[in-house]
């Protein structure tokens, strides 16, 4: 852990060397997706609600959809790019380090400029929370809280899946940007929107809903069950299946590079 | 073989390079897929409450949702190719200045073999498949035979003002030498305005009013909503006007641009 934060350091002082290109590209993080801040804001000004949602309850569930992946991105970023690490062989010389493989993929890189994201999704928790209906008590500020951990976890778990498929692949493979990037784009709504072939989709195979549909119905008041509100405690059981196929990689893993 | 035009044989080589990348197609295929999907049931939910106040056809919506997807590299705005932005970076460029054709030329008949071998790549087995999918999802039929014939046209006005926007930002490279600033900003902006995220009719009365006349409306949103006939009669010829207006006039500011920079260019590196 302290090896973690030196590096978190290491990777905050590295970006503010640079400190114009790093404030642009903050901005054209917070600009990518203050589209989707934008379009929503747009579909709901004209026509009141999608699927039943208010626009202040679509920005509460943007809002933590949006947190979660801008926190896994911006901390998981080495995983993000291990496709080039595996290509270039760079994987033979983090074997040879005496530390964890892991860690030392988490410690690769640590993008401080994804907040210009984090920043954006905030901003659309805040107003989601002053526009939504929601009686605000400790227990639903702690689901809140949970929802935007558990968006990270699910977030970071693909990340890691993603950096597991290229032991296999070498390429990184695009397709599963529509499990991180896509879901960024279209998480921005409550996932029953999408009708219930999709809602099953997002429960059972890759469990997005833990963290996004199940708490928020809680949050909303939508259902009896206040368990519901506990669902994003269950994310970091989808951690198990890709760090285990992680593993699996790493021990088929033949160097590629000369 | 015979003696090709230079414009054409540069887009003749770019297609075949382009061509190349067969497995990373098929995927860009697949994720298509599936973002079409996913948009289409985000406008069904919303037509489902509000039909009487949705702005255009659902059938002529989900065309535009399909067309979209399958012309995606031909329409996008961020279809660069970084080789150039290293070329004005390390002084690559005045090999290019060497050859006997004009640099604007060539560049612009690059970027547009780009697109289309990339397109051409994709296009089919979306469109196939997409018109083939059960009835509120499917790709709809054209409106008419002269609706098409005015989508196909349009189309190509459309490739032709994306690429001229792209080679503003190219040669903007002369006076910057990093584009990065200026594409992160510029591009999240285009893409939003254009209507590629939301449609042109789905944006507020006075936004898409104004948004018409301007480049951005002159891009995806024209042949796509032309297609559907969502766009037709008088509006049909103006709009096609102004795709013609705006691809002169971008490339004469394209090719000013580039003028200019040239005659100030100072070579990087050695």
């Amino acid at each position: 852990m302290r090896l973690y934060l030196k590096f978190v350091a290491m990777h905050l002082k590295r970006s503010m060397a640079y400190k114009q290109s790093f404030f642009m590209s903050t901005l054209g993080q917070f600009l990518i997706s203050f589209s989707a801040f934008l379009s929503m804001w747009f579909l709901l000004s004209r026509f009141g609600t999608v699927g039943g949602y208010t626009l202040g309850e679509c920005m509460l569930c943007a809002g933590v959809t949006l947190s979660g992946f801008s926190l896994a991105e911006c901390f998981f970023r080495g995983f993000d790019r291990f496709s080039g690490i595996v290509k270039s062989a760079g994987f033979d010389r983090v074997m040879l380090r005496p530390r964890g493989l892991m860690l030392q993929v988490l410690c690769d890189d640590i993008e401080f400029a994804r907040l210009g994201k984090l920043i954006q999704s905030i901003v659309m928790l805040a107003w989601g929370v002053a526009r939504s209906p929601v009686a605000w008590t400790p227990w639903r500020a702690l689901v809140l809280l949970l929802m935007v951990a558990g968006g990270t976890v699910i977030f970071a778990a693909l990340f890691i899946l993603y950096a597991a498929l290229c032991f296999f692949t070498l390429e990184g493979l695009e397709v599963v940007n529509i499990f991180t990037h896509g879901m960024r784009e279209y998480g921005v709504y409550p996932l029953d929107v999408y009708g219930g072939g999709i809602l099953k989709f997002c429960t059972f195979v890759i469990p997005y809903a833990l963290f996004q549909y199940y708490p928020l119905m809680a949050l909303l008041g939508r259902t009896e069950h206040w368990f519901l509100g506990l669902m994003p405690m269950l994310t970091p059981l989808f951690l198990i299946p890709c760090a285990a196929l992680w593993q699996i990689g790493v021990r088929r893993y033949k160097s590629a590079g000369s | 073989m015979g003696r090709f035009h230079p414009h054409l044989s540069f887009f003749r080589m770019q297609l075949i390079k382009g061509l190349q990348y067969r497995t990373a197609a098929w995927a860009g295929i697949f994720t298509q897929f599936f973002w079409g999907f996913m948009q289409i049931q985000l406008y069904r939910a919303l037509y489902a409450a509000h039909q009487s106040t949705f702005p255009m056809a659902l059938s002529g919506l989900v065309s535009y949702i399909w067309l979209r997807q399958a012309f995606l590299a031909l329409l996008n705005t961020w279809s660069y190719e970084y080789e150039l932005f290293d070329m004005i970076l390390s002084g690559n460029v005045a090999l290019e200045l060497c050859r006997p054709v004009g640099l604007y030329g060539m560049w612009f008949a690059r970027n547009a073999a780009l697109r289309v071998s990339r397109a051409a790549l994709r296009c089919g087995p979306i469109l196939i498949i997409s018109a083939l999918l059960p009835a509120p999802w499917g790709l709809n039929p054209p409106a008419s035979w002269g609706a098409f014939a005015a989508f196909l046209l349009s189309l190509i006005l459309t490739l032709g003002v994306t690429c001229a926007m792209t080679l503003i930002v190219y040669f903007s490279c002369f006076y910057t030498l990093s584009s990065q600033g200026l594409r992160t900003v510029l591009d999240p902006v285009t893409e939003f305005l254009n209507g590629a995220i939301v449609p042109l009719p789905f944006m507020p009365a006075w936004l898409s009013s104004v948004l018409r006349y301007t480049p951005f409306g002159a891009m995806v949103n024209a042949p796509l909503r032309i297609y559907s006939g969502d766009i037709r009669g008088m509006e049909l010829t103006e709009t096609l006007l102004l795709q013609v207006f705006w691809l002169a006039a971008l490339t004469g500011l394209g090719w000013l641009i580039q003028h200019r920079g040239l005659k100030r260019l100072c070579l990087q590196g050695g």
